[in-house]
């Protein structure tokens, strides 16, 4: 790809320095509860926890031994425990029953509890009520952003989006203002903050607050630019099959880590022993310290095939150069090259393995029928076949999951689905899959991913004219007893507005993308990164304003300190940090990282959790009402 | 919608979706599989002067030696070990421990004295996120709402019994809403909860949605089934008393509470998803009793062929005439697990029904059964194969059941499309369908072609030999 002619991207600010914050405090707080003490983790804070600290940093702050929550009584015989927790009630429901029955046996401990990323006044409440309540400290860490690569911050709470979107409960909209607020400290000032959806404006609402409350410090920004994002603003993204190659990878290969099932992406996979050739399974940590995987993870599957079969053969030349050395410069050789090789030679096998897993995957399922009909409900084109494709992959019983998809996609593309269609594709999912399923339909209309056609418009034009008539206030109260209305997806009508679909008869060559729709093959560039294009493009919401109505307003610009440094010559200004609140996918990633590329801007990317359609919809199955 | 056939075919083989395809024995596929080779060549001369696994411990085992969840697995697994010793306490020998954090390594030192070695810039930048905020304490005199939410919002203490007017307390909740934060509105409504009347709060709580839905969170997680119920009378509450049948672990008691739900007020299409559910449920526990008894005793010839991989209790209604299929297709009608009858009273479409049967039967290799359901009479007698499912996806799934090439090739024919057909037949290796079909269009080229993709002296290799020298075809070319 030829870059030539644009700027070059500026640095990214280095994030190392969060990792070092959140070590200390936790260090900081292990040494408040002094002496030999065992130490329970809450089962998906492990790894993270990993990334931050080992064991060696733990015992020399005199952690005995280390065990899993697991609601269990406790084997313990220390005479103190601490436990590092998600602010659960469940978890700490489960800490009440072990401190109670070692008041039942007699037995004296003492107890600490760390809870992070904060500590909630409900689970205070069951410390209270269980009558436990000063027998026990309790603290918070405030780890809120795990570096996952140079250009990605996670805030590790895949729970944001249930929790958020379709519970309704805002527990963590002010840790997501918090750890804006963090990095505005630490990398700020920014000069200005964009933003489209309810829970974005409250993040930055939150996070406005802080900043005025706390004190400014003038230092030089490295961040300039900020934009923030709903996930229910796009839902069609998220849903559509991955092809590019770090995509493909955690669709593929579920994420487990620390033994157990994830439910979000960690930064590392698990490649088993169909990938390694070997009878053993590799964890493996993919970010852009591997090189072999730096090189393809933003590439269409189809390119990877060609650049791992050049790889391959410029290593086995870099190893024959070995024939005919002298003693002298095998030495040179061993010491110089030889490293580097055997790492890249490792790296590339197990990334040749990986291809020909999902290679193997994907035929057998259809996938390229799959993507087609994909393709189709994206385009608008032949949706009785599109129904018709749905309703076999229900009857075969083929997976649970993808047929949710689908039917998320068919109904969020048709903007509902006709009544009739819809009572006639439940009845056969729920025959196929269980009548249990009844709650997941709840849920999903709630979110607004799978409804029914309202008849008629006329709701919507009632709503927005009510929006006219009265003020801000009554109109939020109003606007929330509209909100399963509010849900429209208007996705045909954004598409043509946003020229979201390519025109189906010009060629697309995947090897040289020339828009961010090269991550879906060429079929649609994601309505999400599309929209952060636009804006930067224009330094504003103004033109967008018939776009905005279709996405049920919410947007905002505001300028950002007053402290910051507005020149364009300030390379900072081209560093955009990017907010996902309810998750993002790797495609997203590798289409702002292709519009950066094009653009000359870097981007960041801050998001709840990495998710893809199966953490999205699997999210939905067990949370109902 | 409106496009033609002919934009339809266009737009499948339309360039967009050509350069790449997941179709095996592709040619990309096969320059894998070269590079697979080549990478495993290089493997004994990487061996030779391999330097142990030392490497490998850091940079790609995702979990190395000394991380935490190992550490927690080591933990669990000496755990074990340790129960069967008699659990004395442990003496603490581990001085060096100590000395080392008094030698001034300590880093809570760092934090409250600021010591030289400590690192001024990050302090600086966030030196909120080092101080616990247990660690702040003032006194206040200002309790108005607003500046109590503002101080639970920093976690400060607040003293909210002095709310005590209704008026007070709704005035605390909606400054707790308009501050956005979930976990101070959530601390409002447990107040509440303690200090109103159910009737007041939920009466109060029908208009402010926002705090609404918090509240149901809550009970939700505290697992208050009562209150909830309660509080969602009129809303979606028969879905959640029906719920409680998954709590239900015996399957008689299980269908009793179902048959107790019936009478709730669902929506007209609800309430006929949890009727079938009752009546397929009541039907599972009567089948699941005959064919374990029926396997039990031995006699049943399908039964000890296919022995039941599991119960067929609470499975999906689909799963359930697969099983049917499969253990009772011959059934007559009248019996509770025919397949036909299930097929009545769940009013399942043609199309389910033939996927399902299809797939078990073939699974039986039952390939007359397979033959008997797409045959069909016409008024004049005539029989002719007719099937509610493309014939491509016909072949898809005999072929995934492993039907072999006489079998194949009778569906693989029946497909319209003459360029799908030839694929497909060339898939399954069904050599006459492609021969004639290159027969028929007159495509000499083609045919001899594939005359290097059939084994040199076998039946197709003769057939088309003798094709291509027929004198009365007139070659298109």
């Amino acid at each position: 790809m030829a870059h030539s002619a644009r700027r070059d991207s500026p640095e990214l600010p280095d994030f190392s320095m969060l990792k070092r914050l959140v070590k200390d405090q936790l260090i900081y707080l292990l040494e408040q509860l002094p002496g030999k003490k065992d130490l329970f983790i809450e089962a998906d804070l492990m790894s993270p926890l990993d990334r931050i600290a080992n064991v060696s940093i733990l015992k020399q702050h005199e952690v005995d031994k280390l065990y899993k929550v697991e609601y269990k009584p406790v084997m313990s015989t220390s005479e103190q425990l601490c436990f590092l927790i998600r602010p659960r009630i469940q978890t700490v429901k489960w800490i009440c029953d072990v401190v109670n029955a070692d008041k039942t046996a007699g037995k004296c401990r003492r107890y600490k509890l760390i809870f992070t990323p904060q500590k909630f006044y409900a689970c205070e409440a069951v410390l209270e009520e269980e009558g436990i309540f000063g027998d026990v400290s309790t603290d918070e860490w405030t780890f809120n952003l795990l570096p996952l690569d140079e250009d990605i911050l996670s805030l590790e709470l895949p729970e944001f989006f249930q929790d958020y979107f379709l519970a309704g409960d805002q527990r963590w909209v002010r840790t997501a203002g918090t750890a804006l607020h963090l990095l505005h400290s630490l990398y700020g000032p920014f000069s200005k903050v964009y933003g489209i959806g309810r829970c974005s404006k409250m993040v930055y609402e939150l996070w406005r607050e802080q900043v005025e409350e706390g004190e400014q410090k003038a230092h030089q920004a490295e961040i300039g630019k900020v934009f923030l994002i709903d996930r229910d603003v796009d839902f069609v993204t998220p849903l559509c099959s991955q092809v590019v190659y770090e995509g493909l990878v955690d669709d593929i290969f579920r994420i487990k880590c620390g033994g157990y099932q994830s439910s979000s992406w960690r930064g590392c996979v698990e490649f088993g022993p169909d990938v390694t050739s070997s009878d053993k399974s590799v964890k493996v940590m993919l970010n852009s310290q591997d090189k072999v995987f730096n090189e393809i993870r933003n590439e269409h599957f189809s390119n990877v095939f060609g650049f791992l079969s050049q790889k391959a053969r410029n290593l086995q030349t870099a190893y024959d150069k070995r024939r005919g050395m002298d003693i002298k410069q095998i030495k040179a050789f061993v010491s110089e090259e030889l490293k580097g090789l055997k790492q890249e030679h490792r790296q590339l096998s197990l990334h040749i393995g990986a291809s020909e897993s999902i290679m193997k995957k994907k035929t057998k399922q259809d996938f390229q029928e799959l993507l087609k009909t994909e393709h189709s409900l994206l385009e608008g084109f032949e949706i009785r076949e599109c129904i018709s494709f749905i309703e076999e992959h229900m009857n075969r019983q083929v997976s649970m999951i993808e047929s949710l998809r689908l039917l998320c996609l068919l109904s969020i593309t048709e903007n509902g689905l006709l009544p009739k269609d819809y009572r006639s594709l439940k009845a056969q999912y729920l025959q196929s899959y269980g009548v249990d399923h009844l709650f997941t339909f709840v849920s999903l209309r709630q979110l607004g991913l799978l409804v029914e056609q309202q008849p008629g418009d006329t709701l919507t034009v009632m709503e927005s004219k009510v929006g006219k008539l009265v003020n801000d206030k009554t109109a939020g109260k109003l606007t929330d007893a509209f909100s399963s209305l509010a849900k429209k997806s208007n996705f045909r009508a954004l598409s043509r507005k946003l020229s979201l679909v390519p025109k189906s008869d010009e060629e697309y060559d995947l090897r040289v993308p020339r828009d961010m729709a090269y991550i879906f093959s060429g079929a649609y560039i994601p309505l999400s990164c599309k929209l952060i294009e636009q804006v930067l493009e224009r330094d504003s919401w103004t033109g967008l304003e018939e776009v905005t109505r279709l996405l049920n307003g919410h947007e905002f610009a505001a300028a950002g300190s007053s402290g910051a440094d507005l020149s364009e010559k300030n390379d900072a200004q081209r560093i955009i940090l990017v907010m996902f609140l309810g998750g993002c996918t790797f495609s997203e990633i590798s289409a702002l990282r292709f519009l950066g590329r094009e653009r000359g801007y870097r981007f960041i990317v801050v998001t709840t959790a990495i998710t893809n359609s199966s953490r999205l919809l699997e999210a939905l199955l067990d949370n109902h009402v | 919608m409106m496009k033609s056939k002919a934009d339809e075919e266009d737009f499948w083989n339309s360039s967009k979706c050509k350069p790449f395809t997941f179709d095996d024995e592709d040619d990309e596929f096969s320059k894998l599989k070269e590079s697979k080779q080549t990478v495993k060549n290089i493997r004994p001369l990487v061996d030779e002067d391999e330097d142990e696994d030392d490497v490998e411990k850091i940079s790609w085992s995702g979990e190395p030696v000394g991380s935490i969840s190992w550490s927690v697995r080591e933990t669990a697994a000496s755990s074990q070990r340790t129960e069967r010793e008699p659990a004395f306490p442990k003496i603490n020998t581990d001085t060096p421990a100590i000395s080392r954090s008094l030698s001034g390594y300590s880093l809570s030192a760092l934090f409250k004295g600021g010591t030289a070695q400590s690192d001024s810039s990050v302090r600086l930048y966030a030196p909120e996120l080092r101080k616990p905020k247990s660690e702040y304490k003032d006194i206040v005199s200002d309790w108005s709402p607003e500046h109590t939410v503002q101080r639970m919002q920093q976690g400060k203490v607040v003293h909210l019994e002095k709310f005590r007017s209704l008026q007070d307390k709704l005035l605390l909740l909606d400054f707790a809403v308009s501050a956005h934060d979930g976990n101070v509105i959530t601390a409002v409504l447990i107040y509440l909860k303690r200090t109103l009347s159910k009737e007041v709060l939920f009466r109060e709580l029908e208009s402010r949605q926002t705090a609404l839905r918090h509240f149901i969170h809550y009970l939700t997680e505290t697992r208050d089934q009562r209150l909830l119920l309660e509080l969602l009378r009129s809303r979606t509450s028969p879905l959640l008393q029906y719920k409680e049948h998954l709590s239900i672990a015996d399957e008689n008691k299980r269908r009793d509470f179902l048959k107790s739900c019936l009478s709730l007020p669902f929506s007209p299409e609800d309430s006929a998803h949890v009727q079938d559910h009752y009546t397929l449920l009541e039907r599972q526990i009567i089948i699941e009793a005959t064919d374990r008894h029926a396997e039990r005793g031995g006699k049943v010839e399908i039964f000890q062929k296919f022995p039941r991989r599991a119960s067929i209790l609470n499975m999906p209604l689909i799963t359930t005439l697969y099983y049917c299929c499969f253990y009772h297709y011959h059934e007559s009608e009248g019996t509770y697990s025919s397949p036909l009858n299930i097929r009545q009273t769940f009013r399942i479409s043609d199309k389910q029904y033939f996927v399902t049967a299809l797939a078990a039967r073939a699974k039986l290799k039952a390939w007359s059964d397979v033959d008997a359901l797409f045959t069909s009479r016409n008024w004049l007698g005539f029989t002719r194969k007719k099937s509610p499912l493309s014939f491509q996806r016909v072949v898809d799934i005999l072929h995934r059941n492993s039907a072999p090439t006489q079998v194949l090739q009778e569906y693989v024919g029946l497909v319209d499309d003459s360029d799908l057909r030839i694929s497909l037949a060339q898939k399954h290796k069904c050599h006459d369908i492609v021969i004639n079909t290159y027969r028929d269009l007159k495509d000499r080229q083609l045919l001899l072609g594939y005359l290097s993709k059939v084994e040199r002296g076998s039946a197709e290799a003769g057939k088309i030999n003798q094709l291509l020298s027929n004198q009365q075809i007139r070659w298109r070319n």
